[in-house]
């Protein structure tokens, strides 16, 4: 408790830059997996492709990830880009099944109604099959931010900065409060981002009665 | 090429000797992840059915692997190791494994269980099977697809982590990611993660074949392929009748 208290600065500054980490991923694994997951709903040949080649990624341990990622990408292997770019991997690969699924679980005869009374197909998909999918991918949304926060940790090996920084200095120099600490803020973190992100989903989505936990 | 460096490594004869040789190093990582995956199904698979069978407890199944996602495992096993003692790593790293493969293996096997449309249950009830009959002879094999699922989730987690575990040096193939690192030699880690690649998708294989042949016959509509945390469905309590048109 004494380390915690003698080191509020330094875990306030790395709870930052966790968060600085993280959001960029899920934000950016969001606006790729929508298209991504539209793709894999709508069409049978890209279904097979897309949640294949998602479902192959997304069981690539992190850091082996992050050794083979530069050979692609032609970056350091201990840039932060490196980081991103994984974590956005493992992101669009949640997401993109949530998405996938979301819409498929829309009810067909709203989908024909909407057709009925001349929806044409991007308004229809926008203004109907989006909305409705919205609670199912929201949860999507809220597993991939709740895993990237945690998995954010992992980027220290690679000299990334983040809470991670906890475990390894903690570990070095056996300080178990300072590990425990680093343990709790992650968790911390990525349960007050969930909340947020179903706080959010409240209120764009009213029609979500249901209520989808994760 | 850089790929190919890491092939040549890879199947280079300096890697059979030593004192890590690349064999020790790939045999670790599958006793690792074999070990703790059979521990943990041993401790969640009861509980999972106990769960799934009554229908009680549900939020508590739910919230752990929920809370389970949240926690980094890297930060875990390194607390682990501290609290239990750096002499005791391969036990302390161990347990870590263990904790983190529990979540995914009790929401499948609940998940299972939860899954089966409730007329089949009552169904079984009625000709006058007995709980113990309806948990063995219609839960169980109905329930093995989702069940197998969460052990494979399990086992990708656990070999993931073991990876990381080359930290703390627990030997693994992730002792040569490591010492690459640090000695900067990085076509001693690019061999050694393509050889993780290579293992996680095995892994992933054989657990996707089994998931595939356990599906009993006459099970042919839905097959859920993934786990889902909650599920829409109202459930039925032991009991009272269905409602038909709701949930």
């Amino acid at each position: 408790m004494t380390w915690v208290l003698n080191n509020l600065g330094l875990l306030w500054e790395l709870s930052v830059q966790h968060v600085v980490l993280a959001i960029p991923p899920i934000l950016v694994g969001f606006v790729i997996a929508v298209p991504l997951g539209y793709l894999a709903y709508r069409f049978r040949l890209t279904r097979g492709l897309i949640l294949t080649i998602t479902g192959l990624l997304y069981t690539i341990p992190s850091l082996a990830l992050l050794v083979v990622l530069p050979v692609f990408l032609g970056i350091s292997l201990l840039s932060p880009l490196n980081l991103s770019v994984a974590l956005t991997i493992y992101a669009v690969a949640i997401m993109a099944r949530s998405v996938s699924d979301a819409l498929g679980s829309v009810d067909p005869a709203i989908r024909q109604s909407a057709t009925a009374v001349g929806f044409g197909s991007a308004r229809r998909f926008w203004t109907v099959d989006f909305p409705l999918a919205g609670p199912v991918i929201l949860a999507g949304v809220r597993v991939a931010a709740v895993s990237t926060i945690s998995l954010v940790t992992v980027g220290i090996l690679i000299g990334v900065q983040s809470l991670g920084y906890l475990f390894t200095n903690g570990f070095e120099r056996r300080i178990i409060p300072e590990i425990l600490a680093g343990v709790v803020l992650v968790v911390v973190i990525a349960l007050v981002i969930d909340y947020l992100l179903a706080l959010l989903g409240r209120v764009l989505m009213p029609w979500s009665r249901m209520g989808v936990s994760a | 090429m850089l790929f190919w460096d890491a092939i040549l490594w890879i199947f280079s004869p300096d890697r059979l000797t030593g004192s890590s040789p690349l064999p020790l190093l790939i045999g670790q990582h599958l006793a690792y992840t074999l070990v703790s995956v059979a521990i943990a199904a041993v401790i969640a698979i009861p509980v999972g059915y106990l769960i799934g069978h009554t229908g009680r407890g549900r939020e508590i199944a739910v919230g752990i692997s929920g809370a389970a996602r949240a926690l980094p495992s890297f930060g875990l096993m390194l607390l682990l190791v501290l609290l239990i003692g750096v002499t005791q790593k391969p036990l302390a790293a161990t347990i870590a494994f263990v904790i983190l493969a529990i979540p995914s293996i009790l929401a499948g096997a609940y998940a299972g269980l939860e899954q089966i449309d409730r007329r089949v249950i009552d169904a079984a009830r009625a000709v006058g099977m007995t709980e113990w009959q309806i948990l063995w002879k219609v839960e169980v094999p109905l329930g093995l697809p989702l069940l197998i699922g969460g052990l494979r989730s399990a086992a990708l987690q656990v070999v993931a982590t073991v990876t990381i575990a080359g930290y703390i040096g627990l030997g693994a193939l992730g002792l040569p990611i490591i010492a690459g690192l640090e000695l900067r030699d990085f076509t001693r880690m690019l061999g050694a993660a393509l050889l993780i690649v290579v293992l996680a998708l095995a892994i992933d294989g054989v657990f996707a074949v089994i998931q595939h042949l356990v599906v009993p016959r006459g099970v042919t509509a839905g097959r859920v392929a993934d786990l889902r945390p909650t599920s829409s469905r109202r459930r039925a309590v032991m009991g009272t009748p269905i409602e038909e048109g709701r949930g």
